[in-house]
């Protein structure tokens, strides 16, 4: 039996919650149908009241959850260190403002946040105590284009181990094991006006994990690349490929994944996140904690076609349902 | 990652005197992920066939049956406790004597955004052909 637990993120469906297509309980109620009852929120989405939220709000949350079988799992902060014009937050307000996120995921019973990757660490320092108070497991997300073992991740790490503390760590978006090139994106660039060979051009560049500088440069100069050519080689600067074998050094420090992803195939692959080589090592490492599907292809095709987040979410689920099974059965047969 | 989705083309309609219309109004959601703090709104800018309107002529009504109205852009910047939430509309009002040119013109919104984590200003832009 895995140990890994299956659920969504609200961010998924922004497409259909957007536009007022889906409320929050459609989202949970679809969640659940697939066996994905595990629920990320973004209070600064979801809860229009945000940050006043009454003990009745909170109630009325955890009857709708309870009634379709699901549950929270992570809270995504946000912290507006630009709140006002011309002036950053000073570190005082910086602890207060995640204070205040801590004691709501608190309220909320969840014991995972996502923390945004640009907060210091010296900050997230400042608020350990009161993680620890509140019992919530602050994540700093690891999302492109740093990676695992970029210095600025590093440095957190350095911070938990230095206090020996289990309530800071990171929180992996799966964007870092970018092994292919998007068709999502390609295709887009290409009804910008993208010429196909300069698509495949930069498709081949990043298939090779050549160093993206150059090839922006063969793009923008050499070849004399159109604006729409120009742009997607730029992606390239926020699709790097990290190494899945060395997820198992940095499993003690997660305990959620945003399983970010911008289109499943109709046979249910992803032709562009590593997940085929992300779940085994997951699986090896005895990881456990939920991965939560992180879908954003909607801004790539919503100008061709209807977005449906559902579909791309299911069908997610389906590959890690086949994958789990088949990274365990690997391992009770080793 | 919203963009062709912020004005909503059926809801523009004068403001004033139905006679010696003082103005427009319409309807737009901000395009973004998550709600924001009014103060980190930075712009607004309307534009009528390409013709950017002055700062001064618009403003901004969050609704909600909050008391206090529309804001100024240049009050928004100040509204520090005050939110536009996510994919809810919002009312924006603009001073244009006569009111909307008659027939189908082209209605431009610009959106400049202060999103702590970026480098750079988030700009979302609108674009539709709209009539009265």
């Amino acid at each position: 039996m895995s140990k890994i637990e299956r659920g969504v993120s609200l961010y998924s469906f922004q497409e259909e919650m957007f536009l007022g297509r889906m409320s929050v309980e459609d989202v949970v109620t679809f969640a659940a149908s697939i066996g994905a009852p595990g629920i990320e929120i973004l209070p600064e989405q979801n809860m229009p009241t945000f940050p006043n939220i009454t003990d009745a709000q909170l109630g009325e949350w955890q009857d709708m959850l309870a009634r379709h079988g699901a549950h929270f799992t992570c809270y995504d902060m946000f912290l507006d260190t630009k709140l006002r014009k011309g002036e950053v937050l000073s570190d005082e307000e910086q602890v207060e403002s995640i204070r205040r996120d801590l004691v709501l995921c608190n309220r909320l019973g969840i014991r995972n946040m996502r923390v945004l990757i640009f907060v210091r660490p010296d900050i997230l320092e400042k608020c350990v105590p009161y993680a620890e108070q509140l019992d919530v497991h602050m994540g700093v997300e690891v999302h492109a284009p740093w990676h695992l073992e970029h210095a600025w991740i590093l440095r957190t790490i350095d911070v938990a181990d230095r206090l020996g503390t289990r309530h800071l760590g990171i929180l992996p978006d799966m964007g870092v094991f970018m092994k292919h090139y998007p068709p999502e994106f390609r295709a887009r660039f290409e009804r910008q006006g993208a010429r196909p060979e300069i698509a495949q051009f930069i498709v081949d560049q990043h298939e090779q994990k050549i160093m993206c500088e150059y090839t922006i440069y063969e793009v923008a100069v050499k070849m004399g690349g159109n604006k729409a050519e120009i742009a997607m080689a730029e992606t390239l600067r926020h699709a790097p490929y990290a190494n899945p074998r060395r997820i198992k050094d940095y499993a003690p420090y997660f305990r959620h994944i945003q399983a970010k992803f911008y289109g499943m195939t109709q046979d249910c692959t992803d032709p562009t996140i590593a997940y085929d080589e992300v779940i085994p090592e997951l699986v090896k490492c005895g990881w456990e904690g939920t991965l939560s599907s992180e879908y954003e292809g909607n801004r790539w095709i919503q100008d061709v076609e209807e977005v449906d987040s559902r579909e791309q979410v299911r069908r997610q689920h389906v590959m890690f349902e086949n994958l789990i099974a088949k990274a365990e059965s690997r391992l009770e047969i080793a | 990652m919203f963009d062709k989705y912020l004005i909503n083309a059926a809801s523009l309609r004068n403001t004033g005197p139905a006679d010696a219309p003082t103005g427009f109004a319409f309807e737009a959601k901000l395009g973004y992920y998550r709600g924001l703090g009014l103060s980190m709104i930075e712009k607004l800018d309307v534009s009528i066939d390409g013709e950017p309107l002055a700062r001064e002529a618009v403003r901004f009504d969050e609704g909600g049956g909050r008391t206090g109205g529309a804001l100024t852009l240049d009050e928004m910047e100040l509204a520090y406790d005050r939110r536009w939430p996510f994919g809810t509309p919002a009312t924006i009002l603009v001073d244009y004597p006569g009111g909307f040119p008659a027939g189908e013109h082209e209605l431009t919104l610009l959106q400049q955004l202060r999103v702590s984590y970026l480098p750079f200003p988030s700009i979302n832009t609108d674009r539709k052909t709209v009539s009265i």
